[in-house]
């Protein structure tokens, strides 16, 4: 059957499903297909926080949206071009982010009378059969039942059949985007190479879907979407949380020390333990501690030892790790503090995103207990950042927070790797020699840092701990003009910072001018997309991203104070607004988003235009 | 193994060398001083070099023990002295790690990383002083106080079971379980000694008198008039005999322990004959747990090593994994690494 082609600058899909549909996995092939052939892209993972949430709910719904094209893609879109649904209560969850005349392929099975019940929906309402889909082109497939077919004589049982349905979807999409079965054909020799049966069957449901493009007679149009312009050079694909484990084994590497990672498991951080836990020959020890408290405890040890020790968690977890942090603070040892953000408070919404732990990261301790406090922007960008927040940890003596977030974590993007030449050496001085006539564990050098000196150096036996210690000997003292003295030095030490960090650039746009979007974390991509359409627009408005939150750069006060006005959009009730205004004294705008869910660029969008006028 | 370097030729540093010029701030009495003294004594002899010894400790009185040992030392935060202790053992296994630690600290608070370090086995010497009160918040009870206590926080008498903490190191598969008290230095230096020398988590509960908030809470144990039947001081191999002149012991009765009169026919051959690595009679030992100031028939409060088993450390299994990737893979390779397996290149 002859097709038409037509070719798209930029596509963005969402495949719903199941939480047992396996649609994560359909979400990521398709990713890695369209990342090998060129494209720019960027995805966004949406799942429960129940591992097999009933089946056919609502609540069940998992979901995973990619965008990718041939231009710059900054985030993982808004509305989506093409909705893939699995089953009725994955439409009814996802139907409104659909844009209007945008596709819908439907597994007709996931409609049956069952299915209706259990996403709440009347059978006289059938969505696939009562016109309210008409504004949309829908195309129905019964994937169950020719997956079924497909596999009548493989041996395997209808359980097991079941679950290759998702290859069936994938191997449509593939066909209607003109991709290459070769990178998914891989990748499943390699996940079930001890299991023939399950490898062939796979494969051969991914055809059957890529054939079943061919030859069916409804669908005429074919879609080309060709490899971006990106800057020159090798690519690879990179989501948050790896980017995060290679930042920090790229940082061992680089400053020589043993990487201890100790931690407890906890969503949406994990990730990062299950890949260090992976490079043990790169010399890196995980620790699965007993608790939060225990994981930053042992982080510490292993510093005190010469260690460059982490901890990873999210906010539930940081909270639990507050007096260790602050005592860290105190004993002012090198350690690293990642937070992958998630919405709270308390247990919150586990598995969704969230900005809102910033006033934590900057003021969550007893006492006034300052530490660096550092943003990744994008996925990859987690792996340059980490490894600053090592560098600042080791430079200074100090802990060091480093916020990511659930929507960068799971997220996607590609990325163009450094050689590990490229990467700046971070200088590790441990103390051999007394620096008085006896050792001085907080005599401080230029920068305000205390010497390193790790057990089993002869001469300099010491003892450091949480209760106020006096200038220079780190004996205890409770002198109270000390103690105003050490609470300064400590803010003094890590306010220096600033002066050996970069400053503060505009990202898109000029130094000067109406608007200036201020944002912070993974708001980056909705901001960036959202200011550069303006622009071409014609508005007057630029965008400046600070990945530094404690100390801000230098700098920072000029950049705000060169603009009109300052917009800082953050997916929290208002938190580096409240700090803004605090320390510049400026009407900064609040534009906040509660919702578990990243900004849109076209929220960006509207607020600009509502504040610049149409 | 988890080999502390040692250097077995002469010391090189005394007892005086250990000695911090930080005034030492206990109240004068407690009997925290003979536990540092004991310490102080005893650490010269085992041939550890000093810069290879560390002492973390929690938060309470006996917390305060790093500063007066002149070695490496780390003051952590409440409860949770054995996780920074284990991050430290994991990544040095090298150094000799002391941890330093009270009932409050251990059993209370930081009861979870008690019970998780002696599960992993980390080769530190956890040294518990159990005075049975909280002295640096001023005389509330304690979970090793005994029902009834009338403290500042029980004006009507605690309604807490205490805690058997030897029972429950058992519980918790240590591998080393030793009771000893501050009053009795011979035996305490003993016991420091055989606590370095195994490999493991030796957990050495000493009783510790506390004699501003809970004064003579061990006197039935110290007291030269009642010492000898309230304790019963086991040694490897020999039988288990108590008395004003060793004249009662103890037989096992199938698992029911019973106490005998020598004087009365029994013969010491009769007698349960203290084997430390037996578990279960380690489980039986460890129960001998009745309050004596209840009064009535109880058997004496035991002393000395109930328990010892040899297990794989933790830190040995960590680095064992890396050196196996090592020798199976080779020293990593961080462009490789960064590269990953799929890549595409734009021109």
């Amino acid at each position: 059957m002859e097709h038409t082609t037509d070719t798209l600058e930029r596509v963005i899909i969402k495949f719903a499903g199941d939480s047992g549909d396996g649609m994560q996995l359909t979400g990521t092939q398709f990713t890695n297909t369209a990342a090998l052939f060129g494209n720019d892209i960027s995805t966004f993972p949406d799942f429960p926080a129940e591992i097999r949430a009933p089946q056919g709910t609502l609540a069940g719904v998992s979901g995973y949206q990619l965008h990718f094209g041939s231009t710059n893609i900054y985030s993982p879109g808004d509305k989506c071009d093409v909705l893939v649904v699995m089953n009725a209560a994955a439409l009814k969850a996802n139907l409104r982010q659909l844009k209007p005349g945008g596709t819908i392929i439907a597994n007709t099975e996931g409609f049956d009378s069952k299915n209706l019940r259990l996403a709440n929906i009347a059978e006289t309402d059938h969505p696939l059969e009562n016109g309210s889909l008409d504004k949309f082109r829908v195309i129905k497939i019964d994937v169950t039942k020719m997956t079924r077919a497909a596999l009548t004589d493989s041996g395997l049982g209808v359980k097991e059949i079941d679950r290759s349905k998702n290859m069936f979807v994938l191997g449509f999409l593939y066909w209607m985007y003109n991709r290459s079965l070769e990178n998914s054909i891989r990748f499943l020799e390699e996940k079930f190479s001890k299991k023939p049966d399950i490898l062939n069957a796979n494969i051969k449901i991914l055809k059957a879907g890529f054939s079943y493009g061919d030859t069916t007679e409804t669908i005429m149009t074919r879609y080309v979407v060709n490899p971006a312009k990106m800057i020159p050079g090798v690519y690879r694909n990179m989501m948050g949380n790896q980017a995060t484990a290679l930042g920090l084994i790229a940082a061992a590497k680089k400053s020589g020390l043993q990487l201890f990672f100790g931690t407890y498991p906890i969503t949406p951080a994990s990730d990062i333990l299950h890949e260090l836990a992976k490079y043990k020959n790169f010399g890196v020890r995980t620790f699965q501690a007993e608790d939060e408290i225990a994981a930053i405890a042992s982080v510490i040890g292993a510093s005190f030892g010469g260690a460059l020790g982490v901890t990873a968690s999210s906010g539930p977890g940081i909270a639990l790790k507050g007096e260790a942090m602050g005592l860290a603070v105190m004993l002012e040892l090198p350690v690293v503090i990642i937070n992958v953000q998630r919405g709270g408070p308390s247990t919150g919404l586990p598995t969704k995103t969230e900005q809102s732990d910033l006033m934590q990261a900057l003021y969550g301790r007893n006492g006034e207990a300052p530490m660096p406090v550092i943003a990744a922007s994008s996925p990859a960008d987690c792996f340059e950042t980490v490894f600053e927040a090592t560098r600042l940890a080791i430079e200074f003596m100090t802990p060091v927070l480093f916020l990511s977030d659930g929507y960068i974590a799971n997220g996607a993007e590609p990325w163009r790797f450094p050689q590990s030449a490229d990467l700046k050496e971070i200088e590790v001085k441990f103390a051999t020699e007394k620096n008085g006539e006896k050792y001085l564990p907080y005599k401080r050098d230029e920068k305000l840092s205390r010497p390193w000196a790790i057990p089993g150096t002869k001469g300099l036996e010491h003892r450091i701990g949480g209760i106020e210690k006096q200038h220079e000997t780190g004996n205890i003292s409770y002198d109270s003009e000390n103690h105003e003295f050490m609470v300064h030095m400590r803010e003094n030490k890590v306010e220096g910072i600033a002066n050996h960090i970069p400053l503060q650039t505009i990202d898109t746009g000029t130094e000067k001018g109406k608007l200036l979007i201020l944002g912070w974390g993974s708001t980056y991509g909705a901001i960036k997309t959202a200011v550069l359409e303006a622009r071409a627009k014609g508005y007057d408005v630029s965008h400046a991203h600070v990945r530094y939150l404690k100390p801000f750069p230098k700098n920072l006060g000029e950049v705000l104070y060169n603009f009109e006005h300052v917009l800082i959009p953050e997916m929290n009730n208002g938190q580096l607004v409240k700090v803004i205004r605090d320390k510049f004294m400026i009407p900064a705008i609040a534009y906040n988003k509660i919702q578990g869910l990243p900004f849109n660029a076209g929220e960006i969008s509207e607020k600009i235009e509502s504040i610049l006028g149409k | 193994m988890s080999e502390v370097t040692t250097t077995p030729a002469q010391p090189s540093f005394t007892a005086k060398d250990l000695v911090t010029d930080q005034d030492v701030r206990w109240c004068p009495g407690c009997g925290d001083y003979s536990i540092l003294k004991q310490a102080q004594t005893v650490i010269p002899e085992l041939g550890i070099p000093r810069e290879n010894i560390v002492f973390i400790s929690g938060i309470g009185c006996s917390s305060r023990f790093p500063y007066y040992m002149e070695t490496y030392g780390m003051h952590s935060i409440h409860g949770r002295a054995a996780a920074f202790a284990s991050g430290l053992k994991a990544t040095r296994p090298e150094l000799s790690v002391w941890m330093i630690s009270g009932d409050g600290d251990s059993l209370s608070i930081g009861g979870n990383h008690f019970i998780h370090l002696l599960r992993r086995n980390f080769n530190i010497n956890l040294l518990l002083f159990n005075n049975e009160i909280y002295g640096l918040t001023k005389g509330q009870y304690s979970p090793t106080s005994e029902e009834g206590k009338v403290t500042k926080s029980t004006p009507f008498g605690s309604i807490d079971h205490p805690f058997n903490p030897a029972a429950l190191a058992l519980g918790a598969d240590g591998t080393f379980i030793a009771r000893s008290m501050d009053r009795d230095p011979v035996h305490l230096k003993d016991i420091l000694r055989r606590a370095n020398a195994h490999q493991g988590t030796s957990f050495v509960e000493i009783y510790q008198n506390c004699n501003v908030f809970n004064d003579g809470a061990f006197e039935i144990f110290t007291d030269k008039e009642t010492k000898k039947l309230e304790t019963l001081f086991v040694e490897n191999g020999k039988p288990l005999v108590f008395g004003a002149n060793n004249d009662k012991g103890v037989k096992l009765d199938g698992f029911k322990p019973v106490i005998v009169n020598l004087a009365e026919g029994h013969s010491a051959n009769d007698l349960w004959i203290h084997d430390e690595t037996d578990r279960v009679k380690a489980g039986i030992l460890s129960r001998f747990f009745d309050n004596p100031k209840k009064g009535g028939d109880h058997f004496p409060r035991p002393f000395g090593v109930f328990y010892t088993e040899q297990r794989a450390c933790y830190e040995d299994g960590l680095n064992a994994q890396v050196a196996a990737a090592l020798a199976q893979k080779g020293e990593g390779d961080l462009d490789k690494l960064l590269k990953g397996r799929d890549v595409w290149e734009i021109h």
